[in-house]
């Protein structure tokens, strides 16, 4: 599925867009770890939690849950938001 | 990931120079001083937006640098440079707690805030301190970082941590590594709160070392979780000496004896001896410095009366100088963090603190005279030196 990449992240992928695949947004964001070593932990606590400021939306409605299901034909967009100044 | 930066650092030719490594919450810069340390060339920004907590030279190799980073939205890493920051790699394995999988919650690093070589016979271990309190070590040059379940799971160890809201105010840490050059199994750490504790066995066990340390009225001083160690400091030449600028004054401690001095107790009563960071000669035990701040009232964490100076003692504590000639002499309300003050190894010694309000000041004799290297940085967390041959 097509992943839209914030500015904070493009240092590992290069690009504003990636492609990766997966079941669950666990699975899809550990695709994307396999592409980009290091990525997921970035947004993703040793807890499994999603970090405070990253948020995921799917097909434009937000996701808090790693094990919401995703279609292949989905898109993901990761956001950095309200970090403070 | 690797990160490309177009201003590497160069040496220009084979004279001595000085490095100066400073930590920002938006960055790091180099500064690379002549062999006289007069005149400063800038590298940087390095990480430019990044919040960057710890940036140092491995003395042991002379070549490896680790910086402790991360981001406002963005999780916790550690990059690595063996080009004096020409190209940094991420860790492999950033320090991260062990993940909890009993549904009691977990905690989870929000940043590395120390890092320490480990011993001179141990070339590729590292240690780091992070916020919420933890310790980890690296066995393979900072590429990646495995925790000390002794300190961070232990349950004593827990409580003595305090919850979040125990902590200062970005969060509690665990700071003041210190591997004893003598032994690479002699270990001390400090802990914002916690109390300061000490290892015999490679950190397979910790215990508190507190004793004579004072808390804050009313609480009581045997238990480690009242106790904050702002910064503690070995004595290069004299291994056996510490000293510590605590939340609650300025301590000695001579081992093996267990209990610590209160050697702020000769500082000037208007100023306190309240602050971060404690600095120590190189080469004379009895030497050292301190940079003291506001601690009344409501704890304006400020210069005290915005008049920013240096104390400094030649005689282990028994007696304080102000050293603040070429400091502004009023309305300067800037302080100096814990690891944002050091000293360089040469004779006379060079005294350097970054301020948090982003300046970069020097002194090449002691602190008997200072000037300004740098002003306009983003508020300035460690500064870190080095010698290049």
């Amino acid at each position: 599925m097509k992943v839209l990449i914030p500015s904070a992240l493009r240092s590992y992928t290069e690009r504003s867009e990636a492609e990766a695949s997966g079941s669950t947004l666990a699975a899809v964001l550990a695709d994307l770890d396999r592409l980009y070593p290091g990525i997921r932990f970035r947004m993703i606590d040793e807890q499994n939690r999603i970090r405070p400021h990253i948020r995921f939306f799917v097909n434009g409605e937000q996701a808090r849950d790693l094990g919401q299901a995703l279609e292949a034909t989905d898109k993901l967009m990761i956001v950095q938001a309200l970090s403070g100044g | 990931m690797t990160l490309n930066i177009e201003n590497p650092a160069a040496k220009t030719d084979g004279s001595r120079q000085t490095l100066l490594m400073v930590s920002t919450r938006k960055g790091a810069w180099f500064y690379y001083g002549d062999s006289a340390r007069q005149t400063w060339r800038t590298d940087g920004p390095h990480f430019l937006g990044h919040i960057i907590n710890h940036l140092l030279l491995d003395p042991r190799d002379g070549r490896t640098l680790l910086a402790a980073a991360k981001t406002g939205h963005l999780g916790p890493t550690i990059f690595r440079s063996t080009d004096f920051g020409r190209t940094w790699q991420e860790a492999a394995k950033p320090p991260a707690f062990t993940t909890v999988t009993d549904g009691s919650g977990g905690r989870a690093v929000d940043h590395t805030f120390w890092l320490t070589p480990g011993h001179a016979d141990e070339p590729d271990v590292w240690y780091a301190g992070t916020s919420p309190q933890g310790l980890f070590r690296s066995e393979d040059g900072g590429v990646s970082w495995a925790p000390f379940s002794c300190i961070n799971d232990d349950p004593q160890y827990r409580r003595w941590m305090g919850s979040v809201q125990d902590g200062t105010p970005d969060g509690p840490k665990l700071h003041s590594i210190i591997v004893d050059p003598r032994d690479a199994a002699h270990l001390y750490l400090a802990m914002s709160g916690g109390g300061v504790h000490e290892s015999a066995d490679g950190g397979r066990t910790f215990a508190p070392l507190i004793e004579g340390l004072e808390v804050v009225e009313g609480f009581a001083p045997e238990d480690a979780m009242f106790h904050d160690p702002h910064c503690v400091r070995l004595s290069p030449s004299n291994p056996d000496r510490l000293y510590q600028q605590n939340h609650c004054g300025i301590y000695r401690l001579d081992r093996p004896a267990d209990q610590w001095q209160r050697i702020g107790r000769s500082m000037p009563a208007a100023v306190g001896d309240v602050g971060f960071p404690m600095v120590v000669h190189p080469r004379d035990a009895d030497v050292a410095w301190v940079f003291p701040m506001d601690g009344t009232s409501v704890w304006p964490r400020t210069s005290p009366d915005g008049k920013p100076a240096v104390y400094g003692t030649r005689d282990g504590g028994e007696t304080w100088q102000r050293l603040d000639a070429g400091l502004p002499g009023s309305q300067a309300w800037w302080t100096v963090k814990r690891q944002a003050m050091t000293a360089d190894s040469r004779d006379p010694v060079g005294l350097y603190f970054g301020t948090t309000s982003g300046e970069l000041w020097m002194s090449r004799d002691e602190g008997r005279q200072w000037e300004c290297i740098a002003t306009h940085l983003p508020e300035i967390y460690a500064v870190e030196t080095a010698e290049l041959a």
